[in-house]
């Protein structure tokens, strides 16, 4: 009998206890216990993927799991490897700081009967994304992508107002959209190849483009499916989703589809990129030429919209759309010290929006439910914490050295460099954005810093201290991933090595 | 290759899902959009099942103790209309519900009027 | 505030944060008037949306241009039929010819979903489960949807579903739902043998409560079918679903564990988890189903 590793099992374990998580959950009738379950379930899988990570970077390796009996082109398969255990703890990271900080937000919007029924949602969220990031069969990434869509969309409407219903519908139509396209794109990537797994998928279609048979199918599927997720992830022309449904949503939500659902997609593309298509094809087929096209006008135009805004989380929105283009940007630079940028971006993305997000909705409920930044003036005074909180973020965003932010600009800088023909391009609109960046945050944080003539300096109204831990939380890690940032950029770069072999 | 006359069934499903996207384009009653995104989804289930299929084969069920693969069609694409039909049942009764609850609030089904209606209570 | 200023001033007073302040109310003001002329800045689909005609153009050139894109990819996928396809593989092989030994199920399909690809169709019930939560999530009765009038006209229906004599739908139900169900039953059963299976039977069992349910009333519904039921039904299915699957993963994956006896192919107790996993999958499906439906109608089980 073999030796069992167990570290190998812990992909398989994370997946199952958060879906596990999440049918229990159904039983529960209190929110709280409900919250606890959560609580305790992220924070197992946070660990179990910490040491996940330890292992195979130790190791330098990149192992598949079998789901079942059956090896590859028969059974189900996991994958993981540095890249996926570094964004399942980051998952796990952010998804505690957030929901434990954001928990105020759940308890008081939603209703008390319906609060488990989140948490169902949330744990089920949790799992699906833990298994985008490892999968490695197209057909099981279709069906997570559809529970991500139907519990993202449930995320949005638990707060049960008209504006929030609205959201979720404009956002469910383009979400079904995407993922129609992406399932036709499976079905003819399978009648061409006659595989569902993607190393089986990538031998075949390496053979596709020596013999020049079903080229343009394979051409069109690319299209499709890259398309789908460009829709998923809300890349700039099919962004009209975000800002209704993230200002109409609770903050807690808004946050972590902003910092972890968009993400898991990305991530998706990016082992598509590199285990079904791989860099060849990509290129041979100029497929990274438009998503780098769309991922520049992403930048500009995302934050175009982000400085029209009036109210603070749609703009907050607008920036997802820009700091979208940013990733996509890094993915189409079409090499791996881009790739490196893109992947750093998405983790400093990750725990600056979601930190931004949690400030805000503190801000609109200290406010009254004001949400134009106009009647947030001040509102940092009123709310210490969420103020400096707010700040990092923005300036995290802006790109100021010593935060998060900064690093994976001068990483998309450096890698232009490498790669021939974008560099001019990259540097000015990476400039331009950084500008208009800049033009939409500071103001922001001008306003909250403002003191209101007249109006009663109220000292800092009560602040629960989950929320001050998570805040403070999330403030060191910008911090810690803004100076500390070469160990991160090692494994990125070591992962994607990997994934190429 | 030319492989249009032979392949109606594929070419007679992505007619189809252009149709349903035509639909959901231009349709503003949310129920016709959604109809529209179940016309796409069936239309790829037509697709897959006419990939699966082989001239002159049986359905994927032991018939007379036959054990031979090229007694039987693809028994692939049977699988994953399923999962597919079942995944599309799940996200249409969400999204019936979701259209549900917002009749019930504007008294409408109009998606413009719908986004004018909540645009206005916002007070812009 | 009234008096002109320099560019420069006016900088600087944005630098020290007075002007977003001191003129904000003004500036508010001009910036809404803006808004007005230029109201397309809200929404990009709304600009689009404001030239019916252009829209309707655009829509219609997609879908054409997309047909015209699908067909030319049709012309050059494999032909239909075709045993030379690239989908006739390998893989496809295994699961006809090793099927029977290797799951034990008859219907080659129910082999292959659950057991060679049985992480999908994990997948594929919490869809179901999710979805069947949303709907609760958002039409159960609570007190942001649901109105006064709403319970008047709740009560209103039950009042008819107990008086009101419908002989033929009542007493059609009563012969009919037994029959259905049981049908339901035996498509569950005879999953792994026959066409069919957890899902199927499912939705043909749930057909037969929606039935029962229509012809009787919910009232006479929630004597042996309540909110309670309907939860416990789900979980356990989905748990019992979740702990097979892990244990055959984990033995599968890790090379031990002793295997679930095959049995003889062609029996009812044959195929290992298939017959579990069916009847679980099974009362899932039938408890949606019911579920959508009673949500639907009265927004409660």
């Amino acid at each position: 009998m073999e030796h069992i590793n167990l570290v190998h099992n812990i992909p398989f374990f994370s997946i199952f206890l958060a879906m596990l998580c999440g049918i229990i959950t159904a039983l529960v009738k209190n929110g709280r216990v409900a919250y606890k379950i959560h609580t305790i379930m992220v924070l197992v899988v946070g660990i179990m993927s910490g040491i996940l990570l330890a292992s195979v970077v130790k190791n330098n390796e990149i192992f598949t799991f079998m789901m079942g009996h059956f090896p590859a082109p028969w059974g189900n398969e996991l994958r993981a490897g540095p890249l996926e255990a570094l964004m399942a703890v980051t998952f796990s990271i952010v998804m505690l700081l957030m929901v434990s900080g954001g928990s105020e937000f759940i308890f008081k919007d939603v209703l008390p009967e319906k609060q488990p029924l989140y948490f169902i949602m949330l744990n089920a969220l949790f799992g699906a994304m833990l298994a985008l990031v490892y999968t490695n069969d197209i057909f099981t990434a279709y069906v997570f992508i559809e529970i991500n869509t139907i519990a993202s969309c449930a995320l949005i409407m638990a707060k049960g107002t008209p504006q929030s219903m609205v959201g979720t519908t404009h956002y469910l139509v383009i979400s079904l959209l995407g993922s129609g396209l992406f399932l036709l794109g499976a079905s003819i990537l399978y009648s061409i190849t006659g595989h569902l797994l993607f190393p089986q998928m990538k031998e075949a279609i390496l053979e596709i483009i020596k013999t020049e048979q079903y080229r343009l199918p394979l051409l069109v599927v690319t299209g499709f499916m890259f398309i789908g997720i460009a829709i998923k992830s809300a890349l700039f022309p099919f962004h009209s989703m975000l800002p209704g449904a993230y200002h109409a949503a609770i903050p807690t939500s808004s946050g972590i589809l902003s910092g972890l659902v968009l993400k898991s997609y990305v991530i998706l593309g990016i082992k598509l990129i590199y285990c079904v298509f791989s860099e060849y094809v990509m290129e041979t087929l100029k497929i990274t030429e438009v998503l780098f096209a769309f991922g520049l006008a992403g930048m500009v135009m995302g934050s175009v919209y982000a400085m029209k805004e009036r109210k603070m989380k749609r703009m907050l929105a607008y920036s997802s759309v820009a700091q979208i283009g940013y990733i996509y940007m890094g993915i189409g630079m079409g090499t791996r010290v881009g790739m490196t940028a893109a992947c750093f971006h998405i983790l400093a993305h990750a725990i600056t929006k979601t930190l931004l997000f949690l400030c805000c909705g503190s801000f609109v409920e200290d406010s009254g439910g004001k949400e134009k930044i106009y009647h947030m003036r001040g509102a940092a005074h009123r709310n210490l914490l969420a103020g400096v909180g707010y700040t990092v973020g923005a300036l995290s965003m802006v790109g100021i050295p010593l935060l998060a932010g900064f690093i994976s600009k001068v990483y998309f800088a450096t890698a232009s460099v490498y790669s021939s023909g974008k560099m001019a391009a990259v540097l000015i609109v990476l400039g331009v954005s950084m500008v208009l960046n800049a033009l939409y945050f500071l103001p922001s944080v001008i306003a909250i810093w403002t003191p209101v003539k007249g109006a009663e300096s109220r000292p800092t109204s009560s602040v629960s201290p989950v929320f001050a831990v998570s805040i403070v939380g999330f403030i060191i890690l910008n911090f810690a991933l803004g100076i500390y940032y070469r160990p991160i950029t090692r494994i990125i770069q070591m992962s994607i090595d990997l994934l190429v072999q | 290759m030319n492989h249009l006359g032979t392949n109606f069934y594929e070419a007679v499903s992505v007619i189809l899902f252009g149709i349903g996207f035509m639909n959901l384009l231009l349709q503003n009653n949310l129920i016709k959009k959604f109809i529209g995104l179940n016309i796409m989804d069936t239309a790829v289930y037509l697709f897959l099942a006419a990939k699966g299929y082989i001239w002159g084969r049986m359905a994927p069920i032991l018939t007379d103790g036959i054990v031979d693969a090229s007694y039987y069609i693809n028994p692939i694409p049977a699988g994953l209309v399923l999962t597919g039909i079942v995944v599309s049942v799940s996200v249409t009764a969400f999204s019936l519900a979701l259209v549900q609850r917002l009749y019930k609030h504007y008294g409408t089904l109009n998606m413009d009027e719908i986004m004018k209606l909540s645009r206005e209570e916002e007070g812009e | 505030m009234g008096e002109k200023k320099s560019v420069w001033e006016h900088l600087k007073a944005w630098v020290d944060g007075e002007e977003v302040i001191l003129d904000a109310d003004k500036y508010i003001v001009n910036r809404s008037k803006r808004e007005k002329k230029n109201w397309r800045r809200n929404f990009s689909m709304e600009y689009i949306r404001g030239n019916v005609k252009l829209y309707r153009f655009l829509s219609i050139a997609i879908s054409v241009l997309f047909i015209g894109i699908m067909l030319s990819v049709v012309n050059d996928l494999p032909e239909f039929g075709n045993p030379a396809n690239p989908a006739d593989n390998e893989v496809m092989e295994r699961y006809l010819e090793s099927g029977i030994e290797e799951t034990g199920a008859t219907n080659f399909v129910a082999g292959m979903i659950l057991d060679y690809r049985a992480f999908d169709t994990f997948g594929e019930a919490n869809v179901l489960f999710l979805a069947v939560m949303c709907v609760v999530l958002l039409l159960k009765k609570d007190q942001k949807n649901y109105s006064a009038k709403e319970e008047q006209e709740n009560r209103e229906d039950d009042f008819f579903d107990e008086n009101e004599k419908r002989p033929i739908l009542q007493i059609g139900g009563k012969l009919l739902a037994p029959l259905i169900i049981l049908y339901g039953i035996y498509v569950i059963l005879n999953g792994h043998l026959s066409p069919g299976g957890g899902f199927s039977g499912g939705t043909i069992i749930g057909a037969g409560l929606i039935l029962y349910a229509s012809a009787y009333g919910q009232k006479k519904m929630q004597t042996f079918f309540t909110f309670r039921t309907f939860t416990l039904i789900c979980v356990g299915g989905l748990l019992t679903y979740c702990a097979c699957k892990s244990y055959s993963f984990f033995t599968g994956a890790n090379h031990v564990g002793f295997e679930i006896p095959k049995g003889i192919p062609g029996h009812i107790l044959s195929a290992g988890f298939i017959l579990p996993l069916n009847i679980c999958v099974g009362l899932i499906v039938a408890c949606t189903m019911y579920g959508f439906y009673a949500l639907f109608t009265k927004g409660d089980i």
